[in-house]
């Protein structure tokens, strides 16, 4: 998801967001943080910030950590301004509150790859008043002036060596008013910014002792399996649980919005007992629905003329003079998420109050979802967020965490609700599928002098956010649909079309689809002007230096015009996305009429990093990512179901299939850059163009299949 | 009643023998550092191993582990193999989100355990079975092979 474009803040908040069959929430958080979530024996400094009186430094991150390092990244900005041994911190997941709204996004919410853009400064500010805080209350306490004290190392100094520290000091400056005027480090004193430092999670991860939602035990607890509608949207119309009823450790059978819920003492019995209930249901509007006749309807929507990004000069007159002319039609299809943890929630709901423990993304959302189904006002209801097993932007949803709070209240237990794998996949809010048609324009050199692009897709945005879509434009549809390259003559147009297969917020979201088309284009019109595709894009970016750096820095670090040995061949792609300007090469080959990817080349210009380790994995993860979506990502229907269950039938990329992935950084001073998903985007594109140099057949749609 | 060794203590469990055995560890005996994926030996993320050979416990009865001897990532440790695998992968910060990460360790400490050297052809067939949504392969491969000390081609 990217930054929408002049967010009024916490535009999400006022706008509420739909949950299930309609229901709009406007939930507002706890205004204030407090001490209520601050131990016994620790003060809470800010909202970031708590030192207990053994010294201890908790930082809160009010970001889920899904594998995209915000665990580390966050903290790491508030100890820098902080002055703490960063290595000594604690860190807590932060509970809903307004003060950790996201205010790229204007929700607690963790996506878009903004959680450092957001933080840049936020944190740093906070961690640099935490300490002014820390530093009168030592000057007060001694009888001095601030100036004549310095904090560093969880320490304050002051005149005639004295020393206090953190822990000593907490409690008085927990009292002090807020300081104003903040003054931030200069990026050449960092001491943990920007330097490559190892994750504070790790030890965790490989001792198998991080907790996961579906770790999450409370005492008393009880194990739900669900049956859900094979077609998403269907509803119980009746069932027989008198078998179920009577297996081992089954203590409840109950009917919720969504299915047939077992309960019972182990996850394992629940899941035999689901299995053997037979129910009848109304499968809904959806039942017919079907893989051709979703792409039929996307290519009828076409004909509307839809919502225009851009119009500049004339395409339709620019074509007509143009010396050559490129036609091209770009398909995408539906995506799962498939993290690997299946989606899985832990509800405590009782009269007067709600536990609910998760993998949660968007805790605003769970908090209204909760809210709304418990009847309980948001103090109420504690929401905690765990590790998360992986994201990608599923777990934004919450009708996993809706049913096991429906039926933690229908059975009056904490109950943990676990998904299998097939309910995981054949019930996801699905990448939306995409149908793009390109035409463009050259002039008698080969020059580009008109580009067209008009595309047809579902919109997220117009489920969860619709108050957000004006005018026909959904902002999270139309992500890098602008070229960089200078052409004249332009016309960018998008069509707003409802499948009815229910479609989610994906890693890249609509770059994936849009960079496609671009950067295939782009590359289709270079063939036909009979112009190397790298040298083609260069000339076109005179206007834009950072695009045009991290193309030549790839060009040049892939090797780009040096000769291969046969049989391989290199592609080029370009794109800008969450503030982040990245050019990468394929080096493909085709095996056994499959592509195989053998190497690819990352140049990033991504301005200041936090943590250029974390920046390293989040490359590496969106080319594995991408690859799986181009070799083999491929979500069908028929007669309105899922047709994959497994990873047999939506497979990921495996260790055997991963390329060498080498990457380039260009060291820059500008403002930070999201980078957990504009890589996926761009290969795809990029390995295209490489299978064209390589076999002359151009692949327009996803995934990639030669024969 | 079906008894057996984990991370060499005595555990047993009073459930029907056909119970997989992930279920058995994370809910009757509540080790859970051992992940449910797929629950179809599709992806690796429920490895451990059984009298030191590795295998996918939600495809796994538990009858089929009486008797034996059961080592999840809680333990893995105990074993040079294992000890120097989860060194190379602190080393290398192999983890993004982790989910996967118990399931890699027990494979890549199986394949060190019976190939102290691994090739990289060997990392491929002994890791093919794990699989790892957030890409972390590179360094996967890399953490083996610095775990053996051996060098990536």
């Amino acid at each position: 998801m990217s930054q929408l474009k002049n967010p009024s803040r916490r535009t999400f908040l006022k706008s509420g967001a739909a949950v299930g069959g309609g229901l709009v929430i406007g939930v507002s958080l706890p205004g204030m943080f407090n001490n209520a979530f601050a131990a016994a024996d620790s003060s809470a400094i800010n909202a970031w910030v708590r030192i207990g009186s053994d010294n201890s430094i908790t930082i809160l991150c009010a970001r889920s950590e899904m594998g995209q390092g915000v665990v580390m990244a966050l903290p790491t900005l508030v100890a820098e301004e902080l002055e703490v041994d960063l290595n000594k911190v604690k860190v807590e997941f932060a509970p809903p509150g307004e003060v950790y709204i996201n205010s790229m996004l204007g929700g607690q919410l963790t996506g878009g790859s903004t959680s450092v853009r957001d933080a840049w400064e936020k944190l740093r500010i906070a961690g640099a008043q935490a300490r002014m805080m820390l530093v009168a209350a030592a000057a007060q306490e001694w009888g001095v002036d601030t100036a004549k004290c310095t904090a560093r190392n969880g320490m304050v100094s002051g005149p005639k060596g004295k020393m206090a520290k953190y822990g000593q000091l907490a409690e008085a400056a927990s009292k002090l008013p807020v300081p104003k005027d903040v003054v931030l480090k200069d990026p050449s004193k960092f001491r943990y910014v920007g330097k490559p430092l190892k994750r504070m999670d790790t030890a965790g991860k490989i001792t198998g002792k991080t907790e996961f939602g579906i770790d999450v035990k409370l005492p008393g607890m009880l194990y739900a399996s669900l049956a859900q509608c094979p077609v998403i949207g269907g509803k119980v119309v009746s069932f027989d649980a008198a078998k179920a009823k009577g297996m081992p450790g089954v203590k409840h059978v109950v009917q919720i919005t969504d299915g047939v819920a077992v309960v019972a003492d182990s996850w394992w019995q629940a899941k035999q007992a689901r299995d053997a209930i037979d129910v009848k249901w109304d499968e809904g509007p959806n039942k017919a629905l079907n893989s051709e006749s979703v792409s039929a309807g996307l290519a009828t929507a076409m004909s509307q003329p839809g919502a225009q990004i851009k119009q500049q000069g004339n395409v339709a007159e620019a074509m007509k003079t143009a010396a050559k002319t490129v036609q091209a039609t770009y398909e995408m299809p539906f995506l799962s998420h498939s993290p690997l943890e299946p989606m899985n929630f832990t509800a405590d709901v009782r009269k007067d109050s709600a536990l609910l423990i998760g993998s949660i993304q968007f805790q605003q959302l769970a908090m209204g979802m909760a809210s709304a189904i418990t009847g309980l006002k948001p103090e109420q209801i504690t929401i905690k967020t765990t590790f998360l097993g992986g994201g990608f932007g599923r777990r934004i949803d919450c009708d996993y965490m809706a049913q096991a709070v429906e039926i933690s209240k229908t059975v009056g237990a904490p109950v943990k609700l676990v998904w299998t794998r097939e309910d995981d996949m054949t019930h996801d809010f699905y990448r939306p599928i995409s149908l793009t048609q390109m035409s463009g324009g050259l002039d008698a050199s080969g020059k580009p002098v008109a580009l067209s692009f008009k595309m047809s897709s579902p919109s997220v945005t117009a489920r969860l956010f619709p108050p957000l879509v004006k005018d026909g434009v959904d902002p999270l549809m139309t992500e890098a649909i602008l070229v960089p390259y200078d052409i004249p003559n332009q016309s960018v147009a998008t069509v707003i079309h409802d499948t009815g297969l229910r479609v989610g917020y994906m890693r890249s979201v609509s770059h994936a689809l849009n960079v496609f088309a671009n950067e295939s284009f782009i590359d289709e019109m270079a063939a036909a002007a009979g112009k190397d595709p790298y040298e083609y894009r260069l000339a076109l970016l005179d206007k834009q230096p950072r695009f045009k750096n991290v193309l030549q820095l790839a060009a040049e670090k892939a090797g780009w015009g040096k000769p291969l040995p046969s049989g391989r061949a290199r592609g080029i792609g370009l794109m800008e996305g969450y503030d982040t300007y990245m050019a990468q090469v394929a080096e493909v080959s085709v095996v056994d009429g499959a592509v195989k990817v053998h190497r690819v080349v990352v140049a990033v210009d991504l301005g200041r990093m936090v943590n250029p380790n974390i920046v390293e994995q989040q490359l590496e993860s969106n080319i594995v990512f991408g690859l799986t979506a181009l070799l083999y990502g491929d979500i069908t229907l028929k007669d309105g179901r899922v047709q994959q269950s497994n990873f047999h039938e939506y497979k990921l990329l495996r260790m055997p299939e991963c390329p060498k992935i080498e990457m380039h950084i260009v060291k820059s001073t500008e403002k930070p850059g999201g980078i957990g998903e504009p890589g996926m985007a761009l290969l795809s594109p990029t390995v295209a163009n490489a299978v064209f140099a390589l076999t002359g057949k151009r692949l327009r749609k996803m995934p990639f299949r030669l024969a | 009643m079906i008894t057996f060794t984990v991370n060499g203590k005595q555990a047993s469990a009073d459930v029907p023998g056909d119970t997989p055995l992930l279920w058995v560890l994370r809910d009757t005996l509540g080790m859970t550092g051992t992940k449910f994926g797929c629950g179809a030996q599709l992806c690796g993320a429920c490895t451990v191993h059984l009298d030191g050979q590795p295998v996918r416990s939600c495809g796994t009865p538990v009858s089929a582990a009486a008797g034996k001897k059961v080592t999840t990532i809680e333990g893995v440790a105990a074993s040079a193999a294992g000890k120097k695998v989860q060194a190379a992968w602190a080393a290398l910060d192999v983890p993004q989100c982790g989910y996967c990460q118990s399931g890699q360790i027990m494979s890549a400490t199986a394949l060190l355990t019976a190939k102290p050297k691994p090739t990289d052809a060997d990392i491929d067939s002994a890791m093919a079975g794990n699989i790892c949504r957030c890409g972390t392969y590179p360094r996967i491969r890399a953490a083996i092979h610095k775990a053996a000390g051996s060098k990536e081609a």
